[in-house]
């Protein structure tokens, strides 16, 4: 099942035209630099700004066609909407809050009890919203969007307004409602740290245009793209837990195609886990090393080189049986061990600079 | 009325939004006897609307009490309006966006999202319009004249002491009366919209 959204609009300064298909339910996030158009692509999803031109489908389910007149206004498309700063009713307590879409929504599958505990609202239910940190107010925003039944749940930069310790204190939640329940969700965010712990697909947004998208593995390892030229890039990789060695405390996770070996962690042999090698953590080898305490030597052949002129470095895409990794280098490192597209190459990484990001 | 008025002016724009916004805020400008003179022309026995509310339900407003509140009424209506559409113009609009995608039409927000939150200034507003209308002086003694005990306002029974010898002592007391009223109103609107505002969490 899929989502598809056509969206062409212009402003009087910019034009945004995006185009894009990613498997529903999930989560897509929009990434991209602030104005790039990502909120417009929220707002014309919720009915909230009616573009020149404009196609949303859900499972076949029509929910915009204005080449065909279709345009249901945003009080009949059930899509939720989480604003960056909550916007919380003051009036009404969190409980009136969260009822207030579930009010007005068709019988739906989502319950107000199951909501509640999913994140964990109940001991907040009698307050009132400026009584709230912006945590809570978050978690509230969020649960009064899920009440309303949506069909598809929106999520513009949610994390944006919070610091640090508070959005490590929603993000466990976020990952909790998207494996709950079966939703498709856009994500708005311009964090890499949100994109590698809540996306499974992503589309780069540029100067209100798709640089690229798909699966997000495949398009955080892409050599090619201006996102591998950031200093935090780094390719995320798919992976099953596939077996601990608690004597070397050791975890060995198999994805890509390739075993990655990471300090060992709690998870049980079978699970889904995603990690991220980040780029400038990646050494390339042309031979095994000898005598070295690193544990993963991956062996991978060159499928990109990707030149930043202006740090004087490159980004070397290695591909793997199924999968990539990038890894940052000297354009010296290149020449001297005479790397070239299809050329078989060495990924050396720290088994301490691997994250595990959990995951499915 | 003054609710209604001004919820159109503040989240709608339209052809003549400038004029209906002219002409809501004219008692605020005209002189008040003029305002009155036009309400005596228009609601008067033979006034197009007078003659109409005389003739079928035998209502008179000239020199009656009614007539007195319609005059009030008038004067004290932009102030209202003004305050209201404050109140209005100062909700974030992002509220009612949020009321949209959870399922809420327009009247739904309306009543549940835009006035409640505008409780403050329609209150602040409420009070400050009666208190003025206390003291309405050249509308109604134009429309409804000054008939004691029926369309006598404070300011014209002061006004009517101070036309009799040795009434002073009278309109003192009047006069009194009509600054604790002012002062006593001020506070009661000051007071209701911060309690209100405290709920809201502002």
């Amino acid at each position: 099942m899929t989502l598809s959204l056509h969206l062409r609009h212009d402003f009087p300064s910019a034009k945004v035209d995006v185009t894009f298909e990613v498997p529903s339910p999930g989560v897509t996030v929009l990434f991209g630099p602030s104005g790039a158009g990502k909120s417009t692509i929220v707002l014309a999803a919720a009915g909230l700004l009616r573009p020149t031109d404009c196609r949303i489908a859900i499972d076949g389910q029509i929910l915009a066609d204005t080449a065909a007149g279709i345009w249901l206004p945003p009080e009949q498309r059930r899509a939720g909407l989480v604003f960056q700063d909550a916007k919380l009713f003051p009036h009404m307590s969190v409980e009136t809050n969260l009822r207030f879409g579930l009010r007005r929504a068709p019988p739906g599958p989502i319950r107000f009890d199951s909501v509640v505990a999913l994140l964990g609202l109940d001991r907040l239910l009698a307050r009132r919203p400026h009584t709230l940190s912006g945590g809570e107010r978050q978690r509230v925003a969020i649960g009064r969007a899920l009440l309303a039944q949506p069909r598809l749940l929106l999520m513009d930069e949610p994390l944006a307004s919070l610091d640090s310790p508070r959005k490590a204190e929603i993000v466990p939640y976020l990952i909790r409602l998207k494996t709950t329940l079966r939703l498709p969700i856009l994500y708005v965010t311009h964090d890499l740290d949100e994109v590698g712990r809540l996306a499974d697909s992503l589309v780069l947004i540029e100067n209100g245009a798709v640089a690229a998208y798909g699966p997000v593995a495949d398009v955080t390892s892409r050599a090619s793209l201006a996102l591998a030229q950031r200093d935090d890039a780094g390719a995320l990789v798919e992976c099953i837990v596939a077996a601990h060695d608690t004597a070397r405390q050791l975890t060995r996770l198999d994805g890509g195609g390739a075993t990655f070996w990471v300090p060992l962690i709690d998870r049980d042999i079978g699970r889904a886990c995603r990690i991220r090698v980040p780029a400038r953590e990646v050494i390339l080898a042309g031979r095994p090393p000898e005598a070295i305490s690193l544990h993963n030597v991956v062996p991978g052949l060159v499928r990109a080189i990707a030149a930043d002129p202006v740090r004087r470095t490159v980004v070397v895409e290695i591909g793997l049986p199924s999968g990539a990794l990038l890894a940052r280098v000297t354009p010296d490192a290149v020449a001297r061990l005479g790397l070239a597209p299809g050329e078989p190459v060495l990924a050396l990484i720290k088994s301490t600079s691997i994250e595990v990001l959990g995951g499915g | 009325m003054a609710i209604l008025t001004a919820w159109i002016l503040a989240r709608h724009r339209f052809p003549g939004h400038a004029a209906l916004n002219a002409f809501v805020h004219l008692p605020l400008v005209l002189p008040p006897v003029v305002t009155g003179w036009l309400l005596l022309v228009l609601f008067g026995i033979r006034g197009p609307i007078g003659a109409l509310l005389h003739g079928w339900f035998d209502i008179r407003l000239v020199f009656t009490t009614a007539g007195a509140s319609l005059a009030c009424g008038v004067m004290v209506f932009p102030i209202m309006v003004r305050a209201i559409r404050l109140s209005l113009e100062a909700a974030d609009p992002g509220l009612d966006m949020a009321a949209r995608t959870l399922g809420a039409g327009r009247w739904d927000r309306l009543v549940n999202v835009t006035l409640p939150l505008a409780a403050p200034g329609i209150l602040a507003g409420t009070i400050v319009a009666y208190v003025t209308s206390l003291g309405e002086f050249g509308a109604v003694v134009t429309f409804a004249a000054s008939i004691p005990g029926e369309t006598q306002t404070l300011p014209l029974a002061i006004y009517a002491a101070l036309q009799i010898p040795g009434g002073e002592e009278k309109a003192a007391t009047l006069s009194a009366i009509s600054v604790a009223l002012a002062v006593l109103g001020l506070a009661a609107s000051e007071y209701a919209s911060r309690r209100l505002n405290a709920l809201l969490g502002r």
